[in-house]
């Protein structure tokens, strides 16, 4: 088992190498001079000089990527200018905010839709099925946005159950419960086009294992048809709901962004958005490579974990 | 294609997600020549009207403006948006995914390598990075979204593209001479086309929701000019002083987004072919019973009797008698053949025994089935569960499939003790390493630990027939256990069984289409055909004067080694379909000994105690054989 994960990590490298290349590469678009263009229209020469200097700007392309990459691997992102602190600071520290709403989300998708779909396949045609599938129909249609926007309304305004946004109260928060109250909405709200999609295929994953000749001997064998489902048949669509299970966090983390901004959320893409707008270009470039690496890591870690269940892949 | 339409329409749901998705495109299409405020003019003074208000269907919005002209054109424009994006994505995704599936070799490697990084990213990342480096704007937006989904397109083309790069077709265009340029063109490209459409349609109301998203976060269309996402970006502030604002440009993206989902999803399921034939429904605990007289009384005595058993699947409107009013029996210790070719419906009447049948389609709609004094046609769920793999066992042709591939195979010999004894784990494992040696499993200690697709074949089944003997059952259904087996194998799981049989008292009922099995193990024998028996009795008589022509020629079909004098003969023909049978002998239009009194009526099953055979002109009188 070690020795896989380390082949799936070593397997990893030329795939991050990638994205730091596309990333640089986009980043090479931009019209006109970068420094200008990091540094905003009221530069002073000197000051463009200089990070000319530092980012080895009027190197050629080739000479520029590997002394960012260099930089990089040497923990050094940068600076941001509308900050003015070095970028991996400002993405460790919002990076922990998004990684807890995120998380919460890909666990709530996770629990919800593969127990949303294992129902709806158990009950094919009956009327969980229809209800499930009405709901994951206009959970996977709505926005999340606007799904967010409508449950502040409802829930923060007029039945003023939970708050309104942000992490932590402004006065007297700051602990666990505190931080839990103000994850729940927008937690909710990130999970459901997951949720909704996860249900989906559950569901057609289980209606596809449930006709297998091995789900029939389970039942020759006299296993209740509760155990049948839910072991039996659940455990062999896993390995065809673990894989989608690793793209649906890819959209958790890229629905965040929307979330984050509509509650307030201090975290990695509320970051990115305002760094869009100021046009702080190392910021962005930093946190873009900083969450896709770790996406890629994340995703070494859901083929391990299919590893485990299906002795079929070698390991 | 008829067909297709007919499927969408009586799909409701998709045609109402089509009509809706209707009204928005005209309405979109109409906006300029509506009768509406102008879109941008602000009035500060009417700032948040209401809905309904004086001139103002939807209200106004935080400047003024008229909200319905602005839903209207906002609608307009993010449809456009989505749409042109929807069009860059398949072309540019098209182009490479052919480039890449056609040449193949190093260029498809490199570009394939470079579709993986990209499809590497989390979606939205990809689409600030280019907005960053591009600037907000709602063409860059565009830009962004189309370039992040570049890799899906070109990912399914490639696919698509490699299949058809090396057709007939193809070859002969290149012989031909055609240059590379012209053969995509002409043969590749309008073979490809349908493909990309579909793969369009799955994601345009993605691509309008992401543009709009990208314009809620204020990196898309910038003021005055507004689309569905920065009209709800706009409302925001004021989402709590005037929630219609940002209602109204919420509901439509809503409306637009599941009208093309509901459409999409009434396209798939018209497409998909299981979905019609039903191959997508899930089978129930038990099969169904729908019995539409009392159960008969038993026939015959035995351990397990079936009578005028009826198993039929529905299928539409179609009814296929897959077992037509079978009656068997076996006793303690005796081993009963079910002979008959593929269809005849024995592998049906063996599963119908403890409603294995998978329901939908199949229905038992009557027979009784009785396990010494209980009736198992029409028992509850939970008494069938409690008899299923205690009392009577079933061992499956093809353990790769029936055994459960995630589990070791130890532990589905526990589970299988388990789920009738309270015992602990411990003393079960035990029990099923005592089980694998008594299926002769070489290291049976170390072979419980391994999952199923580490075993031979012949282990396999060994591990079926362990897991079948798990609870010492008094009937032991074996349909086609050794099918899938070399015959070396086949003969050690034959005597196997055999010796079992001996030792325990078994009653074996076995299901094969094999004489030559037949012969080695069964005391009697039951001849299927078109779901009816056609012949029964004492193994050693019917092999040596078989009574029914189906049951002679069959034997005729099996070699024999050594002699070889006897010509090996085939049966001309198929069996007929079960959903429309004529009245009297299914055989008859096989038969050579055919007259028409076969096929006028029903023909009985006759015979005496031992024999029996449905055939109005036997080949050997079974009436006056007994009597000798």
């Amino acid at each position: 088992m070690g020795g896989y994960i380390l082949k799936r990590l070593v397997s990893a490298i030329p795939v991050l190498l990638g994205i730091t290349v596309i990333v640089f590469l986009i980043m090479a678009m931009i019209p006109g001079d970068p420094a200008t263009a990091i540094l905003g229209s009221y530069a002073t020469p000197e000051n463009v000089e200089k990070l000319n200097r530092d980012l080895g700007l009027d190197e050629p392309l080739v000479a520029r990527y590997f002394i960012w990459l260099g930089n990089m691997l040497q923990g050094d992102f940068g600076r941001s200018f509308a900050l003015n602190r070095p970028v991996l600071d400002e993405v460790l520290d919002r990076f922990g905010a998004t990684l807890i709403l995120a998380g919460t989300s890909f666990v709530l998708c996770a629990v919800f839709g593969i127990m949303a779909g294992v129902v709806s396949a158990a009950r094919q045609y009956g009327f969980a099925d229809k209800a499930i599938t009405f709901a994951v129909l206009l959970g996977i249609s709505i926005p999340s946005f606007f799904l967010g926007m409508m449950m502040i309304l409802i829930f923060a305004v007029k039945l003023r159950w939970l708050p309104v946004s942000g992490m932590y109260a402004i006065y007297g928060g700051g602990d666990l419960p505190d931080l839990l109250w103000h994850l729940l909405m927008p937690a909710l709200a990130l999970a459901v086009v997951a949720t909704g999609v996860v249900a989906r295929l559950s569901r057609s994953a289980m209606l596809e294992v449930l006709r297998q000749d091995f789900i029939r001997t389970a039942r020759a064998k006299g296993v209740n048809e509760r155990r049948v489902v839910w072991r039996h048949a659940l455990k062999a669509a896993m390995v065809s709901i673990i894989p989608v299970l690793g793209i649906q966090a890819g959209f958790v983390l890229s629905g965040a962004v929307y979330i984050e901004m509509v509650f307030q959320w201090p975290g990695v893409g509320r970051m990115l958005v305002d760094a869009i707008l100021k046009r702080d270009i190392l910021l962005v470039q930093g946190g873009v490579v900083f969450v896709a690496a770790c996406y890629v890591l994340f995703n070494i870690a859901v083929d391990v974990a299919q590893s485990l269940l299906d002795p079929r892949i070698k390991t | 294609m008829k067909t297709f339409f007919k499927l969408l329409i009586r799909n409701r749901l998709a045609a109402a997600g089509g009509i809706a998705l209707l009204i928005v495109v005209f309405l979109a299409l109409i906006t300029p020549i509506l009768p509406l405020h102008p879109p941008n003019v602000t009035d500060t003074a009417n700032r948040f009207q209401p809905i309904f208000s004086e001139g103002h269907l939807l209200g106004t919005d935080h400047l003024g403006r008229d909200m319905l002209s602005r839903l209207l054109w906002g609608t307009r424009l993010s449809l456009a948006v989505g749409f042109a994006a929807a069009i860059f994505a398949a072309t540019i995704g098209a182009a490479i995914g052919i480039v890449a599936g056609y040449f193949g070799g190093a260029t498809d490697n490199v570009i394939m390598r470079g579709v993986d990084m990209l499809m590497a990213f989390p979606y939205i990342l990809l689409a600030l990075a280019i907005v960053a480096a591009l600037g907000p704007g709602l063409v860059n937006a565009l830009i962004a979204v189309a370039a992040v989904n570049v890799p899906f397109f070109a990912r399914n083309i490639r696919g698509v593209t490699v299949g058809i790069a090396h057709k007939e077709f193809v070859d002969a265009a290149r012989l031909s001479g055609l240059s590379n340029t012209r053969i995509i063109l002409t043969e590749i490209l309008p073979n490809v086309v349908p493909v990309i459409v579909i793969a369009m349609s799955t994601t345009i109301g993605w691509m309008i929701l992401e543009t709009a998203g990208l314009s809620f976060l204020g990196l898309g269309s910038q003021p005055p000019q507004a689309d569905l996402g920065s009209m709800l970006g706009e409302a925001r502030s004021a989402l709590i002083t005037n929630p219609h604002t940002s209602v109204v440009p919420g509901v439509m993206i809503l409306i637009i987004v599941m009208g093309i989902n509901l459409l999409g999803d009434g396209v798939r399921d018209a497409l998909d072919p299981r979905l019609r034939s039903g191959a997508l429904t899930r089978p129930m605990a038990s099969t169904v019973v729908e019995r539409a007289s009392p159960a008969p009384a038993a026939h015959a005595e035995g351990v397990l009797t079936m009578t005028d058993l009826q198993t039929q699947f529905h299928v539409g409107e179609r009814v296929y008698k897959a077992v037509n009013k079978v009656s068997l029996h076996v006793a303690p210790g005796e081993c009963l053949g079910v002979i008959g070719e593929s269809g005849s419906g024995k592998s049906v009447t063996a599963l119908s025994v403890m409603g294995l049948v998978a329901s939908p389609p199949g229905v038992i709609v009557g027979g009784s089935v009785r396990y010494k004094d209980e009736e198992l046609i029409g028992a509850r769920y939970d008494k069938l569960r409690s008899l299923r793999g205690d009392r009577v066992a079933y061992i499956f042709q093809d353990p790769l499939a029936t055994l459960h591939p995630l589990y070791k195979v130890g532990d589905q010999l526990v589970e299988a003790i388990q789920v009738h004894h309270k015992v602990s784990r411990d003393e079960a494992w035990k029990r099923a390493v005592d089980l694998l040696k008594q299926v002769r499993i070489p290291n049976a200690e170390s072979r419980a630990s391994t999952y199923p697709h580490e075993m031979s074949g012949g282990m396999r089944q060994r591990v079926g027939i362990a897991m079948a003997l798990a609870n010492d059952p008094d009937v032991i259904i074996a349909d086609e256990p050794t099918t899938a087996l070399d015959v070396t194998v086949q003969a050690q799981i034959l005597s196997l069984l055999n010796e079992l049989r001996r030792e325990r008292g078994l009653a074996i009922i076995f299901i094969t289409h094999d004489f030559g099995v037949v012969a080695q193990l069964c005391d009697r024998v039951a001849v299927m055909y078109a779901g009816r028996i056609v012949e029964e009795g004492q193994t050693d008589a019917i092999l040596a004067d078989p009574a029914h022509p189906y049951t002679r020629r069959l034997i005729a079909c099996v070699p024999e080694l050594g002699e070889g004098r006897r010509r090996l003969e085939a049966i001309p023909g198929l069996p007929p379909a079960v959903d429309r049978l004529d009245p009297g002998c299914a055989f008859a239009p096989r038969c050579l000994k055919k007259e028409a009194a076969c096929v006028t009526r029903e023909i009985d099953l006759a015979g005496n105690g031992t024999r029996a055979v449905r055939c109005l002109y036997p080949e050997t009188d079974i009436g006056r054989e007994a009597a000798e």
